[in-house]
């Protein structure tokens, strides 16, 4: 009996903190497994439009992507306020797209060259001009599957 | 006492630490992709050899100008009125070889899905916005229309299948059987959607 006297000393025992790392490690894997490493930084506004009937882009490893909007508020004094292209982390002209889009398919491996997706990032309040321009020269280099990445949502949205 | 064995045990209190340190690195460094879309081919830049001759009524013209507003076949319309004109379009069943058609046959609408093209123009000026949520409404005619061929066929609407077609996770063996039954629905609607060069406007 006198072994369960013995714990009763009055005070409050500490919480264990033992199991904190794996709580932590727990997350962090989390995160690991779900996001993916930034690979180049947003020089351009870049509020993607809604529309609901999308379709997911799998696999990262076969999508080249292309930014379109106007100049982030740091580089308006040099570039204005029209929208520009962006290919990497650089400014470019309509006419680097299709070099942009030979050098990024020379990257691959040899399979996925053929089945590579060239996503357009254009930002909402971006003209037409700019997108068919980018059109035709995607079609000089024969990338002709696009995705137009746009949120999820009702598409009237975008009229407002 | 007589002393055990071994080295003493190494502190494990610090382990939290370094924990936090690298979820926090990761958390500063990487991005939640949500990267979905519409899906669209380009056509190619080499014009087709042989000259195809397509009567005007199976051509669906659709024109939006610099300010946003549609022209759908010489009509001005609201662009909320547009998936159904182009359903009505596509379901028409003019020539009525299509069984599964719920048109109208309408004589001087599409002659069948087969024959039917959406033509889909757009100036210089229009707002990217815009020519989103055409697209979208454009598209969303097609797949209303898959939806309901699916539903009676498969018991399943058409994007749900589509969706579990693409996915990497799916089983080889379902993935067979899914891109028969994806197929065949395409066929039965296949989505023509031209891109006409763009106008520029003066």
């Amino acid at each position: 009996m006198s072994k369960f006297a013995k714990k009763k000393d009055g005070e409050l025992p500490a919480v264990s903190t033992a199991s904190l790392p794996d709580i932590v490690f727990m997350l962090l894997f989390f995160f690991m497994t779900v996001t993916v490493m930034k690979d180049s930084s947003l020089k351009v506004r870049n509020t993607l439009p809604v529309a609901s009937e999308i379709k997911k882009l799998e696999k990262k490893d076969r999508v080249i992507t292309i930014y379109v909007g106007a100049p982030d508020a740091q580089y308006e004094k040099m570039f204005g306020t029209e929208p520009k292209i962006q290919l990497n982390d650089k400014f470019s002209s309509p006419t680097d797209v299709g070099d942009y889009i030979l050098m990024e398919r020379a990257k691959k491996s040899q399979e996925l060259q053929n089945v590579l997706t060239t996503s357009l990032k254009v930002d909402k309040d971006a003209n037409m001009g700019i997108i068919s321009d980018i059109k035709l020269e995607l079609r000089k280099v024969n990338a002709l599957k696009v995705n137009y990445t746009t949120g999820s949502g009702d598409a009237f949205n975008n009229l407002k | 006492m007589a002393r055990r064995g071994g080295a003493p045990e190494v502190s494990a209190g610090s382990m939290a630490d370094i924990a936090f340190l690298l979820l926090i690195f990761f958390l500063v460094t990487t991005t939640i992709e949500t990267d979905a879309g519409l899906d669209r081919m380009l056509p190619p830049i080499e014009p087709p050899d042989t000259d195809v001759v397509i009567k005007e009524k199976n051509i669906f013209q659709v024109n939006i100008n610099k300010s946003g507003q549609l022209l759908a076949d010489d009509n001005l319309i609201d662009l909320k009125d547009l998936r159904a004109k182009a359903m009505d379009f596509l379901d028409n069943n003019g020539d009525k070889s299509c069984a599964y058609c719920k048109g109208k046959s309408n004589p001087d609408s599409s002659d069948n899905p087969d024959k039917a093209i959406i033509s889909l123009k757009n100036d210089r000026e229009t707002k990217y916005s815009t020519y989103i949520t055409v697209q979208n409404e454009l598209v969303g005619a097609y797949n209303d229309l898959r939806n309901r061929e699916s539903m009676r066929l498969f018991k399943r609407p058409f994007v749900q299948l589509e969706a579990d077609y693409l996915n990497p996770e799916t089983d080889s063996d379902v993935k067979d059987e899914l891109k028969e039954k994806v197929q065949r629905i395409q066929k039965l609607f296949p989505q023509k959607l031209s891109e006409a060069e763009t106008s520029s406007s003066n």
